[in-house]
């Protein structure tokens, strides 16, 4: 049985001191130890920014990839050898600005794969110019006179789109955020956990403390039904004075792996090639 | 025309008509009767309207290209007799429907057939005229109609039984009322022993070679004139068990390529020159983390969108240099249907062996033309693997995904294949793939991906094919699909003494070669399909040889032998 300590890799962290990213690597630590499988059956996926360098602190398979492109390379990573548990971490920035077009329509792919879009609303790594997501009228180098472009709304977008799991994390409540991790990997198909991710750095505004105030958990209120799709869009929508966190929605649905026929057969990584025979087919088709 | 022994046939109308069902059933029948042919499509970027002609040579010995001229036109509208009637040979004929076109005109090339009402008499639809041409053509040509009949029940088997029988009788008609009106012997020329030979297009051979190579995942988003590929391996995907999916895009299409093949399995896309484009960001990923990948790039005239539907060979630059930094890669450039197949094997086991994106580079005019290939031993290339295998994988310790060799070749290991974790990071890396800043391991790894494995690439270059160059008065050069238009040329004018050299391989350059090569030639000429002399400029780079001049077509449209005579005659 792995636990947590032995997740660490020996790489050494290069993010800055009090970020909420700490958090977010305690709680996928956490649940990597929880999830029973040998660390050599899980890949994690990245693009770039400061959340994309995760996958470097654990000993997990990773592969760093290209700002806005984890997700490409992490679906075909699963079609590839579907016994992989495959997790993205990735920044808003990176998932929902280059890499937005990706987001759209792996949600449609539905592979059996976890999201975690570390939200901190602005880009860390490259010193705070604004993100899809950055509050508007907020004030950056890039945006002297305030953020005028309306926010895109992650959670909203993904419930439209058909995600079958969609929740909101806190990088400040690191046992709620393992366990929702935990249950994005457990869920069968696409999941998305977006995580509230203050960053000490650069943005100023929406900080530990202004988090502390608004955040509940949606869960907590045995009432709430994750299936319903219209209370699933009121709760996306808070924001501010009450700010939900929690699976906010949840369905089952077909995945890839299940219309493809995927599911049943050996992972394609497993396929002898030596010795594919096509002389059939070239008598057959082409004579 | 009967001297020559071979034909020209051409049949020309508006997209949508179906020329391309007839022609593709045509070759089959000229096929199964003993015909070599060479066939083409010409298509407008449109899906309705326009003109379009679908070419057959067909002849009693193997063909390699075009001809500027055709002996028999087909028209199937109004439009299509005034445009081809000025390109037929001394005794081409042009087929028509004057009444339906409404010509009066007299013309002693004019051979009037009632196709479209024959057609309507037997189906009660106009669809037939294309069966009804195909009988005729049969007929005239000298071709049994049991050929026809046989093509026909296979070309139409999705179709319900009496519309197969409906095409049929339409044949009949057509190749009935060639016998009791075309009365001339002319065009009834010598078959050949083509019957057992295969039927395909350099598109089809790159499929089978990537099913052959065991390419298990193929990702792309759609482009003209790599669709093709994406169709055949859609074909084929249960079949061989392989993932087929559209990408949202060129650049997701390459990074999944990425993914797929990080995770073991061999991967593939395809495209053209604009989605390429957007593929420079992965093309570059794939160097800096040593993935292995193929891309097959079917060239079509740019810039931009250019002419979607047509040919040229203006990428060489572009492909030697896309990508962002400096990373080994390798880039075929096949010319014939045979090529295709065995680059394309071969390409899968490069881009293992040296962990590198290699690039089969194509353009339009090779990839959808039809023509026989004697049949092939798939057998005779061995799909060879570079990786860690499952049974070694047990006894890895402290694996380093980017451990430094002498030959700038790491252990490739498989996630999950082996106890450790793999690292493979975009940023420059340590050994065991985490991010660093270091001098020296960046300079390390710099030699690793570029000048290490650019060494062992050039040890395994796939050779020039030369043809009678020791002592020519003239050596013709090219790549790609102007192999075949070469190769007949020269067949054309044997008093010349004239050789000529084909690069299978554009990169890395195949530079002591073509020194060896070319020590005293007097005369060279480069024959290419753009506008800027790119392969001209590449000798000139790599070898410091200087072309004597330049033959270069960008009209979007390929090479034809009776035009390169013609050029060459010039020339020499
Ligand atoms: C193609 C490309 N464009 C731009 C960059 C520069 N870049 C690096 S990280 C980043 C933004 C990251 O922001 P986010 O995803 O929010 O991650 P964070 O650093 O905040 O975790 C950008 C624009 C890049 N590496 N590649
Ligand atoms: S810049 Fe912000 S997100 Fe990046 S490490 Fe520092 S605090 Fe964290």
């Amino acid at each position: 049985m792995v636990e947590a300590k032995d997740i660490k890799s020996s790489d050494e962290i290069a993010w800055c001191p009090g970020c909420g990213n700490f958090g977010i690597l305690n709680a996928v630590k956490k649940s990597v130890a929880k999830l029973g499988r040998d660390l050599k059956d899980i890949l994690f996926v990245s693009g770039i920014g400061q959340a994309a360098k995760l996958p470097h602190y654990i000993r997990c398979n990773c592969f760093n990839g290209l700002h806005g492109r984890a997700l490409p390379v992490a679906v075909a990573a699963k079609i590839a050898n579907r016994k992989l548990t495959v997790v993205i971490t990735t920044g808003d920035g990176d998932c929902y600005g280059e890499g937005g077009n990706h987001f759209i329509h792996n949600i449609r792919r539905n592979l059996d794969i976890t999201l975690i879009v570390h939200d901190n609303q602005i880009y860390g790594l490259t010193k705070g110019q604004a993100s899809p997501t950055t509050d508007p009228g907020y004030q950056t180098k890039f945006q002297p006179e305030g953020v005028i472009e309306e926010p895109l709304y992650p959670l909203e977008m993904a419930i439209a789109l058909g995600a079958g799991f969609v929740a909101r994390g806190y990088a400040g409540d690191y046992e709620h955020l393992s366990w929702l991790i935990l249950e994005g990997i457990k869920h069968k198909g696409f999941a998305l956990i977006d995580v509230l991710q203050p960053c000490v750095s650069f943005n100023k505004k929406n900080t530990f403390e202004w988090y502390s105030k608004s955040i509940y958990k949606v869960n907590d209120d045995g009432s709430y039904n994750p299936e319903d799709k219209m209370l699933a869009f009121q709760k996306s929508c808070e924001w501010g004075d009450r700010i939900p966190i929690g699976i906010i929605y949840q369905v089952e649905k077909k995945t890839f792996e299940e219309k493809t026929g995927l599911e049943g057969r050996i992972p394609l990584v497993d396929e002898q090639i030596e010795n594919i025979d096509i002389c059939g087919l070239l008598r057959e088709d082409f004579t | 025309m009967n001297m020559n022994n071979e034909l020209t046939i051409k049949i020309a109308g508006e997209a949508g008509q179906g020329m391309q069902t007839v022609g593709g059933a045509l070759c089959h029948v000229f096929k199964d009767s003993g015909f070599y042919i060479f066939a083409n499509q010409d298509y407008m970027s449109r899906i309705r309207g326009g003109n379009n002609f679908f070419q057959i040579r067909i002849s009693n010995k193997q063909l390699y290209t075009l001809r500027q001229k055709s002996d028999i036109v087909v028209a199937l509208d109004n439009k299509s007799v005034d445009m081809h009637r000025k390109d037929i040979s001394k005794e081409g004929i042009v087929i028509l429907d004057k009444k339906r076109f409404n010509i009066t005109g007299e013309d002693s090339a004019f051979f009037d057939i009632p196709m479209y009402h024959m057609a309507k008499e037997i189906g009660g639809d106009e669809k037939f005229v294309n069966s009804v041409a195909c009988g005729f053509l049969a007929e005239m040509t000298g071709v049994d109609f049991r050929y026809v009949d046989k093509v026909l029940r296979t070309a139409f088997s999705d179709k319900k039984k009496d519309i197969i029988e409906k095409n049929i009788e339409a044949a009949r008609a057509g190749y009935d009322f060639s016998i009791n009106n075309f009365k001339k012997d002319i065009f009834k020329i010598k078959k050949g022993d083509a019957k057992d030979t295969l039927l395909m297009t350099a598109i089809d051979a790159v499929g089978l070679g990537a099913i052959k190579a065991g390419c298990k995942f193929y990702s792309a988003y759609p482009m003209t004139p790599a669709t093709n590929l994406t169709n055949i391996m859609a074909h084929y995907a249960k079949r061989f068990n392989m993932v087929v999916e559209q990408a949202e895009d060129e650049i997701a299409a390459v990074n999944m390529v990425i993914g797929a093949s990080f995770t073991g399995v061999r991967s593939m896309t395809g495209t053209s020159g604009g989605g390429f484009a957007l593929m420079a960001e992965g093309l570059s990923l794939a160097g800096m983390t040593e993935t292995p990948i193929v891309i097959y790039e079917g060239q079509r005239p740019g810039p931009a969108t250019g002419f979607p539907t047509r040919t040229e060979q203006g990428d060489l630059d572009f492909l030697i240099s896309a990508g962002h930094g400096e990373f080994a890669r390798l880039i075929f450039s096949p010319g014939s249907i045979e090529e295709a197949f065995y680059l394309t094997v071969k390409a899968f086991n490069m881009a293992e062996k040296y962990q590198i994106p290699v690039i089969i580079m194509s353009d339009q005019h090779l990839a959808d033309s039809y023509r026989n290939v004697e049949i092939f031993d798939p057998d005779s290339i061995k799909v060879q693997r570079y990786i860690v295998s499952k049974e070694e994988s047990k006894n890895v310790k402290n694996y380093k995904r980017y451990q430094i060799t002498e030959s700038g070749i790491s252990p490739r290991a498989i996630p999950s294949w082996i106890e450790d974790p793999i690292y493979a990071d975009s940023d420059e890396h340590t050994e065991e793939g985490h991010i660093t800043e270091d001098a020296w391991i960046r300079t390390m790894m710099v030699e690793k991906r570029f000048y290490k494995k650019m060494a062992g690439l050039s040890g395994e270059i796939e050779k020039p094919k030369v043809f009678d160059v020791e002592g020519a008065d003239c050596v013709l050069i090219g790549f790609g699909s102007t192999y075949g238009v070469l190769s007949e040329m020269k067949d054309s004018i044997p008093d010349k003494n004239i050789g000529y050299i084909h690069l299978p391989q554009v990169w890395p350059f195949p530079a002591s070669d073509m020194i060896e090569l070319l020590k005293g030639a007097k005369k060279i000429i480069v024959v290419e399909n753009n506008a800027g002399a790119q392969l001209a400029r590449l000798l000139k780079r790599e070898t410091g040889i200087k072309a004597t001049r330049s033959l270069l077509k960008f009209d979007g449209r390929p090479f034809n032998v009776d035009l390169l005579i013609q050029q060459i005659g010039q020339e020499i």
